[in-house]
């Protein structure tokens, strides 16, 4: 069988409760679902024997610049096991621009949650160092998000004196 | 005449002492190489044999500003490293001359865009800017020239009594 029917039985079997509407692009498969089950979702994947998706390449979001579900968080993750890439797809909300950490899941998960608190400004709750990784520390703004000027605002970061 | 005539044939030549030093200080312009992108690969390229930088006397690349004349920033410069690349300029002796070699260096080039400096004369005093992205050698040879004509002008004594700057805090910044 294959493994993305695979995929589609496991998580139905272990999470009946999960509502998970599945994408497809071009070969690749994508599972949205809602963000209260990220943690025992991505758990599930990495300890299943037969999926074994051991591996948190990259988690960013997309800015929908939309209401509801303005973002989405975006994981990608691969199964050494299988050679097979799957992304996840959380929605999150922007009065409410959180969601919780996978750290505990894959240790990576560390930087690329900074990077996206750092660009879209969406809270990973219990992350263990949640600061910003490329922008300044007193950096006021998330510069990714769709009302952010592309060239900046004037002033919103120091510059040495003349 | 004067003293030339007297000193023809003898093995002396005659000049000012302006003439002498300014002629010292360009022929031994030492860059600071601010490789921070792209441009760096075509300012190492200028310092190898082929296009050979030391025929103008500026192969001494030092990775310590104390002992540089000009500043070559080669690169793109965010906002971030801005303050890295003035204090590199503050802890070069006087006299001192800036080069913004590139696009990115002197406007911003392609990235208008919020994290980068549009233009390092924002916070330096920038004597040449070297077209391109990036320039070529013979580009950035060009600027050097062009600093070297600029020194060729100097009087020695335009570099007596320039302030001592400010002590910088270490955390602080
Ligand atoms: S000017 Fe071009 S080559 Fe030079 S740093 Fe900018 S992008 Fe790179």
């Amino acid at each position: 069988m294959e493994i993305r029917e695979r995929i589609e039985a496991l998580l139905a079997e272990a999470f009946p409760e999960v509502k998970f509407e599945y994408t497809d692009f071009r070969g690749d498969l994508r599972v949205l679902f809602s963000k209260e089950h990220v943690i025992p979702v991505c758990k599930f994947l990495r300890d299943n024997e037969e999926l074994a998706f051991s591996m948190c390449e990259d988690i960013t979001a997309i800015d929908w610049a939309r209401q509801p579900n303005r973002f989405s968080v975006v994981y990608h993750i691969y199964s050494l096991k299988n050679k097979y890439r799957l992304r996840l797809a959380c929605d999150v909300e922007e009065h409410e621009a959180k969601i919780d950490t996978v750290t505990s899941v894959w240790k990576s998960a560390n930087w690329y949650e900074r990077e996206t608190w750092d660009m879209y400004g969406i809270n990973f709750e219990g992350h263990p160092d949640l600061r910003r990784m490329y922008m300044a520390e007193e950096f006021e703004y998330f510069p990714l998000r769709k009302e952010y000027p592309m060239i900046g605002i004037p002033g919103d970061q120091p510059l040495p004196k003349k | 005449m004067g003293l030339e005539a007297k000193f023809m044939n003898e093995g002396f030549l005659t000049s000012t002492v302006d003439a002498l030093v300014a002629w010292a200080r360009e022929s031994s312009v030492w860059p600071m190489p601010m490789g921070i992108s792209c441009c760096a690969i075509e300012m190492i390229a200028t310092a190898g044999p082929k296009y050979d930088i030391a025929r103008f006397g500026s192969e001494v690349m030092r990775f310590t500003p104390r002992q540089c004349d000009v500043l070559l920033v080669a690169g793109t410069v965010t906002y971030k490293m801005a303050h890295v690349v003035k204090k590199i300029y503050d802890q070069m002796p006087e006299p001192k001359w800036v080069i913004a070699m590139g696009v990115c260096a002197s406007t911003g080039g392609v990235y208008r865009s919020y994290p980068v400096v549009q233009g390092i004369d924002t916070f330096l005093p920038v004597d040449v800017y070297v077209a391109g992205c990036p320039p070529r050698p013979e580009n950035l040879l060009n600027g050097l020239m062009m600093i070297q004509e600029k020194i060729k002008k100097t009087k020695a004594r335009e570099f007596q009594n320039i302030p001592m700057l400010e002590p910088v805090k270490i955390n602080g910044n």
